[in-house]
C-alpha cells in the first residue's frame, strides 16, 4: 500500500522550539505550506475531510442506515450515489464514513506514536539489556509480515468494532516508528547539550521530556503522518476483506459491501469508486504533507526550476542597478 | 615566475618568463538562489607558471574553494561562472563543452579534495577507482593499468598491496596519500588541492606537505594549493594569495608576504598567526566578520574592519596596485607608480 | 560473512517467534477457539473435534509446555495439520498448491517495481531541475497512498467491464487443466495481467521517490565531484559512483517493505480472485479454518525472511563496509 518513504539517514533535529520562537516557528510554518504546492494540496484535502467529518449534517439529510426497498439503484436525483444491496443511500455513506476513517486515522497515528516513542526512547536511553531486548522485539514485530498477522488477530476477534480495530492497527504499527525513533535517540545521546544537563544533574525523566522530546519533533510528526496514512490503508484493507464491523459505517465496509454484490459487474459504478477514491485522496493527503515536510526541512530535495532561478538573477539585477547606479564590472 | 599583469599593460614580455600554464582573467563565480544572486567570487586574475607552488589563503567563505572549483570546471548548481575565463594550455575551459573537458580532465589537470574520506568512493577499492581514471582517458591494457598503479602507490610510500583495500579500511593519513597518487596517474601539469591536510593532525600534515613538495620537484607539476592555514605553506608555497570576501586582496611572492605584508587584512592575518621563534607579542585577532556577500558593500570590502580605513575606502573599490612585486588591493598603495587593470 | 550469519540466526528466532504466537494467539483471544469453530460448523463428530484440537496443538492430558514442545516439532518437520474446510486435505497440500502461484505474480512484480522504481528514480535525480523531475514527485507520491483494492477494482472497471479486453477472475480460464503447453502458459500471462498492473502500479512509487531522494543527497557527495574530475563518462559517473551509492538505502527499505508488499499481494488475490496463498488465507479466515490459517501465517513469513535475507545478502556484495564491518 505504502512503502515509507524516507530520506536519506535520520533527519536534522530541528532547532528546539521554545519561547519567544514559537510564534517565529509558526510563521514560518505556515509560510511553508502557502509556498510548497504540494503541502497547500495536502492541508486542503484534509480540511476538507475535517470538514465533511465535523457537519455531516449539513452534507447530507439521509441516514446512512436507512433501510430501503430502492436497492441496487442507480445514481439518481433522490440518491446521488445510488444505493445498495438494502437500498441505502450511497452518499450518505460516503459522507457518514468520513468520521470513522478521520477517527482511525488521528488516534491510530497519535497512539502508534507514543507507544514508538516511550519505546524507542527508552530504549536508547537506558541501553543495556533493556535495549537489546527491546531491539528484539521491535524487530521481529518488523519483520513478521503484519498484514497476515492483522488477519488472524481480527479473525480471533469476529465482528471487531472500531476501537478494537485501533488497538489491533497500533499493536503491529508501532515497530517501524520505534526503530527510527531509537535511531535519532541514540544519535542524540551522546550530543554535548545532553551531556551538559546529566552534568547538571538533571533527572532522566526530565532529560527526555525537556532536551530530547523536542529536537525530535520534525520526526515524530512525520511519524504520525506516515502511521496515520498506515491506519487508513490498512485499516481500509482489514475492512474490505470483511474484518471489522461490516455493519459500520465506513468507507472500507461500503467496499466490501460493493465487493461482495458485484458492484462493478452490475454497472453500478459510483458505489465502487467513490469509496476508494475518497481513501486515496485522504491517504494523499497525508503522504503529501509528510513529503512537503521532508521537502522543508531537507531544501535539497525541493524542486529545482530552472524558470524560478532566472526569475530570482533577474530580480537581483535590477536591485542592484536601482541601489548601486551601475551594474558592477 | 611574475604576474603577466604589469606585463600586459605595459606592453614589455620578460625574456626569462615561460609561458603560464594557467591564466585566469576576471574569473567570477555566482550563486544563483531563489533569494537573489551571491557573488562569491569577484573578477579573479592571476597567471600561474610552469612547476610553480601558489598558496591561497583566506578565512572561510571568502571564496577559495569556490575558486578552485570554478578553475576546475567542477562547481554544482546553484554556483556557476559568471565572467572572465580560464585559460589553461591556450585553452579557455569555461567555454568548453563537457566532452572537450573530458580529454583534458586528470590527463592535464588533477584534483586533490580536502576530505578523503568523502572523496574516494566508498564502495570501490582504491584500485579500481585508479583503474577508472585510466580507462576513461584510453589506457586499456591491464598489465599497464596495474603497473602505473603500482608505481603511483610507490610514489607516496604506500604498500601496493592496499590497491585492493577499500577507503574506509585505510588510516586517514593513507587516504590523502592515496588521493594523491591518483593524481599523479598521468603526471599532469597542474595539481589543484582544496585543503588536502586539514582532517590530518599536525605530524601528518607536515608529512603529507613534505611529500607533495618532493613529488614536485621530481616531476615538475605546478600546484594551487587552498588553505586557511597560512603556516602550513609558509615553506612551501612560492607564490601566496591571499582572499577576501571573494575578491584577491594581495598576491605575490610567498617571502615577501610575509617579510613585508602590505595589505591591512594580511598584516591583521600575520599578527594573528603566532611564531615559535622570536619574541613573545600580543595576538591580536581581526574584529568584525566578513561582509555580507548578497549586498556587497559599495567601496572596499575590508573597509568595515579595517585598522587604517579612509574616507574614500568606504565610497570606491580600490583597485589592484603593485608594491614591490606584489599586488595589493588597497588605497593606501594608490600611487604615481604603475596601476594594473 | 559473518554478517550474514547473524541475520540468519536472527530469523530464526524470528521464526521461533512466528512459531510461539501460532501457539499461543488462540489461547490469549477472548472465547474458546474450538467452540468458535464448532459454531460455525456444524455436526462435528467427536473425532473431528478431537482432529481439531490436535491440529491446534491443544491436548488436554498434556501440560502446556509439552503441547507446545509437540506443536513445534510437528511443525518443524512440516506436519501443519489438516485442513478443516477442503475436505481435510493436508495444510501443507494446499500450501503447495497455492504458493507458486503467488510466488510468480507477487515475487516478480515486486522485483520488476523495485529494478524500474529505481531506475526511474535515478534517473530523476540525475536529471535535477528537468519537467520530469519536478512532475514525478508529487505523481508517485499519489499513487503510493492509493489502496491496492481500489487500483484493482479500478483496472477491472476499464479493461474488464467497460472494455471486456482482459479477464479479472482467476488465474487461467474457469474449466481448464494445468498444463505445461504454450496456450496455457498464454492464458496464465493474459489472466496475470491486471492483477501484476495493480501490484506495479501502486508500489513503484516508493521506490522511485526513495531512490530519487537518496539519490539527489549522494549527488552533492565529494566522490561524484571527483568522478567528474577524472573525466569519466556521465553514464559511468551515474551507475558506478552514483546509484551504486544510493541503491543501498533502497536495499534495506526493501525488507521494510515487505510487510507492505505482503498485504498488497493479498488484497490484489482477493479482489482478482488469484489463487495464490493470500486468497486462500482470506477463505480459511472466512471458514474459521484455523490449521490452515496458522500454516499460511507461517509459510507467508518464511518467505519474507527468505526475500529479507537474499536483500541483505545482495547488500554485503554491493556494501563492502558490511563485509569488512567498517
Amino acid at each position: 500500500m505504502a512503502i515509507p518513504v524516507t530520506t536519506t539517514g535520520i533527519p536534522q533535529p530541528a532547532a528546539g522550539i521554545s519561547g519567544p520562537s514559537r510564534r517565529g516557528a509558526l510563521n514560518r510554518i505556515t509560510k511553508a505550506i502557502r509556498t510548497n504546492r504540494k503541502a497547500t494540496i495536502g492541508v486542503v484535502l484534509m480540511a476538507i475531510f475535517i470538514f465533511v467529518a465535523l457537519f455531516p449534517s449539513l452534507l447530507t439529510h439521509q441516514s446512512p442506515n436507512a433501510v430501503s426497498n430502492h436497492v441496487f439503484a442507480h445514481p439518481s436525483a433522490a440518491h446521488w450515489l445510488g444505493t445498495d444491496n438494502l437500498g441505502r443511500d450511497v452518499y450518505a455513506q460516503v459522507i457518514d464514513g468520513t468520521r470513522n476513517v478521520l477517527i482511525l486515522a488521528l488516534a491510530v497515528g497519535l497512539l502508534t506514536t507514543a507507544v514508538a516513542m516511550l519505546i524507542g526512547v527508552a530504549a536508547a536511553y537506558l541501553g543495556g539489556l533493556w535495549d537489546s531486548v527491546l531491539n528484539f522485539v521491535t524487530d521481529v514485530l518488523l519483520v513478521i509480515p503484519i498484514f497476515p498477522l492483522l488477519i488472524i488477530i481480527a479473525a480471533y476477534l469476529p465482528n471487531a468494532g472500531n476501537n478494537v480495530l485501533i488497538l489491533v492497527l497500533t499493536f503491529t504499527g508501532w515497530s517501524y516508528t520505534a526503530r527510527q525513533l531509537r535511531s535519532q535517540a541514540q544519535s542524540l545521546r551522546s550530543r554535548d547539550f545532553l551531556l551538559a544537563a546529566r552534568v547538571r544533574g538533571e533527572r532522566p525523566l526530565y532529560i527526555i521530556v525537556v532536551e530530547i522530546l523536542p529536537t525530535m519533533t520534525s520526526l515524530l510528526l512525520a511519524s504520525f503522518l506516515n502511521n496515520a496514512l498506515y491506519a487508513v490503508l490498512a485499516g481500509s484493507g482489514l475492512q474490505f476483506i470483511g474484518l471489522g464491523n461490516t455493519n459500520n459505517v465506513s468507507w472500507g465496509t461500503t467496499l466490501y459491501w460493493a465487493q461482495q454484490n458485484n458492484a462493478l459487474g452490475s454497472g453500478l459504478y459510483a458505489w465502487a469508486i467513490v469509496p476508494g477514491a475518497c481513501i486515496a485522496l485522504m491517504g494523499a493527503a497525508f503522504a503529501f504533507i509528510n513529503y512537503a515536510f521532508d521537502e522543508i526541512g531537507n531544501p535539497a530535495l525541493r524542486p529545482l526550476t530552472a524558470a524560478k532561478a532566472r526569475k530570482a538573477a533577474a530580480a537581483s539585477i535590477k536591485r542592484r542597478i536601482a541601489g548601486n547606479g551601475a551594474l558592477p564590472d | 615566475m611574475a604576474h603577466s599583469l604589469t606585463d600586459d599593460q605595459s606592453g614589455l614580455a620578460s625574456p626569462l618568463r615561460q609561458d603560464p600554464v594557467l591564466e585566469i582573467r576576471d574569473l567570477s563565480v555566482e550563486y544563483v538562489l531563489e533569494s537573489g544572486i551571491v557573488r562569491a567570487v569577484d573578477n579573479v586574475s592571476f597567471d600561474l607558471a610552469p612547476g610553480e607552488f601558489l598558496a591561497i589563503v583566506g578565512e572561510s567563505g571568502c571564496g577559495k574553494s569556490t575558486l578552485l572549483f570554478g578553475i576546475a570546471q567542477l562547481l554544482n548548481p546553484p554556483a556557476e561562472i559568471s565572467g572572465g575565463s580560464v585559460t589553461f594550455r591556450g585553452r579557455n575551459l569555461v567555454q568548453l563543452t563537457e566532452r572537450e573537458l573530458a580529454a583534458v580532465r586528470w590527463k592535464n589537470m588533477s584534483v586533490v579534495m580536502q576530505s578523503a574520506m568523502n572523496a574516494l568512493n566508498p564502495v570501490k577499492s582504491v584500485g579500481a577507482q585508479f583503474k577508472d581514471a585510466m580507462r576513461a582517458h584510453g589506457v586499456t591494457s591491464t598489465a599497464e593499468i596495474q603497473r602505473r598503479s603500482v608505481e603511483v602507490l610507490k610514489m607516496v610510500g604506500i604498500d601496493p598491496v592496499h590497491l585492493k583495500s577499500y577507503p574506509h579500511q585505510l588510516s586517514g593519513g593513507m587516504r590523502q596519500r592515496s588521493m594523491i597518487a591518483m593524481a599523479m596517474l598521468f603526471t599532469p601539469e597542474l595539481i589543484i588541492m582544496d585543503e588536502p591536510t586539514s582532517a590530518l593532525d599536525v605530524v601528518a600534515q607536515r608529512s603529507l606537505m613534505a611529500q607533495i613538495k618532493d613529488l614536485q620537484r621530481e616531476y615538475h607539476f605546478a600546484v594551487i594549493f587552498v588553505t586557511h592555514d597560512m603556516s602550513l605553506v609558509r615553506h612551501f608555497s612560492d607564490h601566496l594569495m591571499v582572499m577576501y570576501a571573494g575578491q584577491v586582496s594581495e598576491v605575490g611572492p610567498t617571502r615577501q608576504l610575509f617579510d613585508h605584508p602590505h595589505h591591512p587584512y594580511t598584516v591583521g592575518l600575520m599578527d594573528a598567526f603566532p611564531s615559535i621563534r622570536g619574541p613573545r607579542v600580543e595576538l591580536t585577532g581581526i574584529p568584525g566578520s566578513p561582509p555580507n556577500l548578497a549586498r556587497p558593500p559599495a567601496g572596499c570590502r575590508f573597509s568595515a574592519r579595517c585598522p587604517k580605513v579612509m574616507p574614500r575606502c568606504e565610497t570606491a573599490p580600490p583597485l589592484d596596485y603593485q608594491v614591490d612585486g606584489t599586488s595589493v588591493r588597497c588605497f593606501l598603495y594608490d600611487s604615481p607608480e604603475v596601476l594594473s587593470d | 560473512m559473518r554478517f550474514i550469519i547473524r541475520r540468519a540466526g536472527f530469523f530464526l528466532l524470528t521464526l521461533w517467534a512466528a512459531v510461539s504466537l501460532n501457539f499461543f494467539l488462540p489461547r490469549v483471544m477472548p472465547g474458546n477457539p474450538i467452540n468458535n469453530i464448532i459454531s460455525k460448523l456444524h455436526n462435528v463428530t467427536p473425532a473431528q473435534e478431537l482432529a481439531i484440537e490436535r491440529s491446534l496443538g491443544i491436548d488436554n492430558s498434556a501440560s502446556i509446555w509439552k503441547q507446545y514442545l509437540t506443536y513445534f516439532s510437528n511443525t518443524a518437520q512440516g506436519k501443519l495439520g489438516l485442513s478443516l474446510g477442503n475436505g481435510g486435505e493436508p495444510v501443507i497440500q494446499l500450501i503447495r498448491q497455492a504458493l507458486p502461484w503467488t510466488l510468480g505474480l507477487v515475487g516478480i512484480t515486486t522485483i520488476l517495481a523495485f529494478i524500474i522504481g529505481t531506475a526511474i528514480g535515478a534517473v530523476a535525480a540525475w536529471r535535477r531541475g528537468s519537467r520530469l523531475d519536478s512532475a514525478l514527485p508529487p505523481l508517485f507520491v499519489f499513487t503510493t497512498a492509493i489502496p491496492f483494492f481500489w487500483v484493482g477494482m479500478m483496472l477491472i472497471l476499464i479493461f474488464s467491464s467497460v472494455l471486456g479486453v482482459l479477464p479479472s477472475y482467476g488465474a487461467y480460464p474457469l474449466g481448464v487443466t494445468p498444463s505445461l503447453s504454450f496456450s496455457f502458459i498464454g492464458q496464465v500471462l493474459q489472466y496475470a495481467i491486471l492483477p501484476a498492473l495493480t501490484l506495479l502500479i501502486t508500489s513503484i512509487g516508493g521506490w522511485v521517490l526513495t531512490m530519487r531522494n537518496t539519490m539527489v543527497t549522494t549527488l552533492t557527495e565529494d566522490y561524484v565531484r571527483m568522478a567528474r574530475a577524472k573525466g569519466l563518462r556521465s553514464s559511468k559517473i551515474m551507475v558506478g559512483y552514483a546509484a551504486r551509492n544510493a541503491i543501498l538505502p533502497n536495499l534495506t527499505g526493501f525488507a521494510m517493505s515487505l510487510g507492505f508488499v505482503v498485504s498488497g499481494a493479498i488484497l490484489v488475490e482477493y479482489v482478482f480472485n488469484y489463487p495464490g496463498v493470500g486468497n486462500m488465507l482470506l477463505t480459511a479466515v472466512n471458514n474459521v479454518d484455523y490449521p490452515l490459517m496458522q500454516g499460511l501465517f507461517l509459510i507467508i513469513t518464511l518467505c519474507v525472511l527468505i526475500a529479507i535475507l537474499l536483500s541483505d545478502i545482495a547488500t554485503a556484495i554491493l556494501d563492502p563496509r558490511t563485509r569488512t564491518g567498517g
